[in-house]
């Protein structure tokens, strides 16, 4: 972190990072472009989560809610209301905020383990309330956003987001926006307090920080950027489905986190992508992909406990954010 | 006055209802509460475990040809010994190792809560199977008759918590795992192997899941998906009732049992339980000792 040097090389990295994303768009074969685009947007749920869990260790089990904020408050808008894409997304923001904002000033009055049971049952209250409302959502059959809304009209162009090389682009400009989001937060004072936090919280509010407001700003933060990917997952593959809030979505980002290296900005997408393409291909040969992704997890404790890029960084490239 | 004469039943039956849901659950929660209590973590697994003992329950009565009621013994004996032993190897290969790292726990006990979920869903499949009930004696009250296989659930879990109340408090069993609960360290300096007093509650904690399963299965079919229930509402049921207090437990899973139970028969399940868990949440977030706990540290 000391010397221009690292700062350099650190943005280097990032937008190498991007510009090798931006041109597989043009060169990767059909089924792999689809796939990648579909990573990318759950890829920035990851990074969401590993906001609050890796940065401040916060372990929550309830990220499928705010996921699902974002999928259902840009999704039902557009599909009953006949909202337009854009404020279709802002919604699926805004509702991702007032949800975090709500968790989070309940929540982080626990911590540690009751932190985790109290976002996993606040999670399950929201997808019970999906399936309670299903004259509007449609339960887990869930709801289909034909494909002539989900286009946005700029002057004269319209931007199909059903055409792949569209979606596809869109999805990496979220997560460009999300990655450099990320880096700077966490370069930034508050993200040095909230990695302070993690490692000793009495220690830093004896320093004479305000612990609560920077965990809160965390969960909000790690909060909208989670219910960003859930309005991206509606807009740009046309599906809202009550599957999306249940308890194995707030799995999911846990393990892709803690595969590719908890507390590092890029660990998210490898442990995202990994584990995409290990399901993928494991289910050609094997319906049990539960047993793999349970398998991975107790691996992962047991000898990997860093993830990849954790382990990157604690043996050659020391810089690495 | 008419209304309330055919009003009464309803509410008699769904007690009835809710005390035998209340029966199987205090039984489940004790088992979470037991975990938590010695050995000081979550184990998100617990719900599998009931559900591999129903599975286990249905393998061995169709394997069993004779009697029902021989058929269902044997699987009330044979279940939880089988789901004990693979809590137990669980415990020793994988929880000892991390050290009992909370965080870590919890992520390794959701991997085994996939490994056993798919296991299940491999060798017996998606389809929910009933097993036969050992006996089909019918209680004939002035208003309906009722199934006595229920009622005996609610002896038989009565019966199992006195048990449990009896070995923690009166035995030298129980006496050293309340040392191993009250204060690890000085437990291990009097020489108590807390490392195997820990894979013993690790397994009886699983076990209690498993008889309460096998309990239950004869009136709710099996299926590989039916730990999920069991798990949130064990949660629910240890945190109101205060950790690792036994009497808590107990007057929780009746509160949360009952209530559950007339609240299902005049309003809808789903909201039910939406009501259930948002209270809960609550609680937690407001009063994290429980209704009935006492404040620690």
């Amino acid at each position: 972190m000391s010397g221009d040097g690292t700062t350099t090389k650190v943005y280097a990295l990032h937008g190498a990072v991007i510009a090798v994303l931006v041109a597989l768009n043009f060169v990767l074969p059909e089924y792999h472009h689809g796939v990648l685009a579909r990573v990318l947007v759950l890829a920035v749920f990851a990074m969401g989560y590993n906001l609050l869990f890796g940065y401040v260790g916060l372990l929550s089990l309830g990220h499928a809610m705010f996921f699902s904020a974002g999928l259902y408050g840009a999704g039902l808008p557009l599909y009953h209301l006949g909202w337009g894409v854009v404020p279709a997304f802002a919604g699926g923001i805004g509702a991702g905020f007032t949800v975090s904002l709500f968790i989070g000033l309940l929540a982080l009055r626990t911590s540690g383990v009751a932190f985790m049971i109290v976002t996993m049952m606040f999670a399950q209250v929201f997808y019970l309330t999906t399936l309670y409302f299903g004259e509007w959502t449609r339960g887990d059959e869930g709801l289909v956003l034909q494909q002539h809304t989900r286009r946005i009209a700029l002057g004269s162009e319209t931007l199909d987001l059903t055409n792949p090389a569209t979606r596809y682009l869109m999805a990496v400009a979220l997560f460009a926006a999300t990655l450099f989001a990320t880096l700077a937060i966490v370069r930034s004072r508050h993200g040095r307090v909230l990695v302070a936090i993690r490692e000793n919280e009495e220690r830093t509010k004896m320093l004479g920080y305000d612990t609560f407001a920077n965990k809160l700003a965390a969960v909000v933060t790690s909060g909208v950027i989670c219910a960003a990917a859930g309005a991206a997952y509606a807009l740009l593959f046309g599906y809202v489905g009550s599957t999306f809030a249940s308890v194995q979505y707030s799995i999911l980002p846990l393990l892709w986190v803690l595969l590719g290296g908890a507390a590092t900005t890029l660990g998210p997408l490898l442990g995202t992508l990994f584990m995409y393409y290990v399901v993928d291909i494991t289910s050609g040969y094997t319906s049990a992909y539960m047993l793999v992704v349970g398998a991975m997890l107790i691996l992962l404790v047991l000898w990997f406990r860093k993830g990849v890029l954790g382990t990157v960084r604690e043996r050659w490239l020391r810089w690495l954010p | 006055m008419g209304s309330l004469v055919a009003f009464f039943p309803h509410l008699l039956l769904a007690t009835l209802e809710g005390l035998v849901t209340s029966a199987v659950l205090a039984l489940t929660a004790l088992g979470l509460s037991l975990v938590f209590g010695v050995m000081r973590i979550v184990n998100v697994a617990h719900g599998e475990f009931f559900m591999l003992g129903a599975v286990l329950a249905w393998a061995i009565t169709t394997t069993l040809t004779g009697h029902p009621a021989l058929g269902f013994a044997i699987a009330l004996v044979l279940s939880p010994l089988i789901v004990g032993a693979i809590a137990w190897i669980a415990e020793r290969l994988v929880l000892r190792r991390i050290e009992y790292n909370p965080e870590a726990t919890i992520v390794a006990t959701i991997g085994l809560l996939y490994i056993i979920q798919q296991l299940a869903l491999t060798f017996y499949g998606p389809e929910a199977r009933p097993v036969t009930p050992p006996f089909n004696y019918r209680i004939q009250l002035p208003w309906f008759g009722y199934s006595g296989y229920k009622l005996s659930i609610i002896a038989a879990s009565a019966l199992l918590l006195l048990a449990t109340w009896f070995v923690l408090t009166r035995t030298r069993i129980g006496l050293i795992m309340r040392a191993t609960q009250y204060d690890r360290e000085t437990a291990l300096a009097f020489g108590i192997p807390v490392g195997r007093v820990y894979g013993a509650v690790f397994a009886l904690g699983a076990m209690l899941a498993a008889i309460a399963a096998v309990l239950i299965v004869p009136i709710q079919q099996a299926h590989y998906l039916m730990g999920l229930d069991p798990l949130l509402l064990s949660f629910i049921v240890v945190i109101i009732g205060g950790l690792g207090s036994l009497r808590g437990t107990v007057i929780a899973a009746l509160l949360i049992g009952v209530s559950d139970g007339i609240i299902s028969v005049f309003f809808s399940p789903t909201l039910a339980k939406i009501i259930a868990t948002l209270v809960v949440a609550m609680v937690l977030v407001f009063r994290p000792q429980g209704l009935f706990g006492t404040a620690t540290k």
